[in-house]
């Protein structure tokens, strides 16, 4: 298990450590979250290249705090969170393509 | 199965309450489980809102006529506020001896829920006030119906930190107590993963469009 880290032995260290990935985690999802406010005030681009914009950082600051709030990373020793996480990430691929699929092709039939 | 290795995602406690680590794992990844279900029920709302806010308005209210941006940033700012308190908290409670610093950070916690929690009550009353209630449109019924799940997961997170703080009291308790705040940790941290997607869909949306 060589890629594995280990956990920090000094109490210390990775208390140190764990404080400055909670930091790291407040400090960019502000940062996000002030450039998607200002986006969605200045409006500086047409609409829907705003909306893809708006929607890519809220998928990069959903990355965001799964990495530094909620802890999931690469590590193999859980994998299994990590394969849960992305499984689910599928289903609701899945379940919100489907669901806005059907939903405006049953809209423009109405239509 | 060595104690050294993080066995789950999120604070491990392996150095300071080994016995607790290994009996964390599967508690801990149930509690995934269930929280990665808690997931798809508010996708599913977002979707179904994704689709009432383009063509569910009925003659009623648009999303951009009921966007109130500034009453946004401000529950934005509240729910992280908290959820890098609660962070503050699980630290605390894995290093601390006493439970001076985990239970201050806990009340911060519970503040900031609560206040975050009276400003979408607030947002509610503005809106019913104006007559857009949920009767109105596909779409006032799908807004409701997803911000008022949230609030409803926000409300319970609460009222499970008021139910764990006499369990903290009994030192018999003490390690099934620290599995419960952990699991609390991973729901709390959730719940402001989801209030992204709703203020990115919702509300910057709305006021896009």
């Amino acid at each position: 298990m060589s890629n594995d880290r280990d956990l920090p032995q000094s109490e210390d260290e990775s208390r140190t450590r764990e404080l400055r990935d909670s930091v790291i985690g407040l400090g960019g999802a502000v940062v996000l979250t002030l450039i998607a406010f200002a986006l969605a005030i200045f409006q500086p681009w047409g609409r829907s290249v705003l909306l893809f914009g708006l929607g890519g950082l809220a998928l990069l600051q959903v990355g965001w705090h799964f990495r530094y709030f909620l802890h999931i990373d690469l590590d193999r020793s859980h994998r299994d969170d990590l394969q849960l996480v992305l499984f689910t990430g599928l289903i609701v691929l899945l379940m919100v393509a489907g669901t806005i699929w059907i939903l405006f092709n049953q809209y423009m039939r109405m239509g | 199965m060595s104690t050294e290795k993080k066995l789950h995602p999120g604070i491990n406690i392996a150095q300071t309450d080994p016995k607790a680590h290994l009996e964390a794992e599967p508690v801990m990844f149930g509690f995934w489980v269930f929280l990665m279900s808690d997931l798809v029920l508010f996708t599913l709302l977002l979707a179904t809102y994704g689709a009432m806010s383009v063509h569910g308005m009925a003659g009623g209210p648009t999303p951009k006529q009921i966007t109130d941006l500034t009453s946004a940033g401000i529950e934005t700012a509240l729910l992280l506020a908290s959820s890098f308190t609660f962070a503050l908290a699980s630290i605390a409670l894995k290093y601390d001896d006493n439970q001076r610093a985990l239970k201050r950070w806990l009340i911060v916690t519970a503040l900031l829920g609560a206040a975050f929690i009276g400003m979408e009550i607030k947002d509610f009353i503005t809106l019913a006030g104006k007559g857009q209630i949920p009767q109105v449109s596909g779409f006032l019924s799908a807004h409701y119906a997803l911000l008022g799940t949230h609030m409803l997961h926000v409300a319970s997170a609460i009222v499970w930190m008021a139910m764990i703080w006499p369990q903290m009291k009994v030192p018999r308790l003490k390690d099934l107590v620290r599995l419960r705040i952990m699991r609390l940790a991973l729901f709390w941290h959730m719940l402001d993963v989801v209030w992204v997607a709703i203020v990115t869909f919702v509300f910057l949306f709305g006021a896009s469009t």
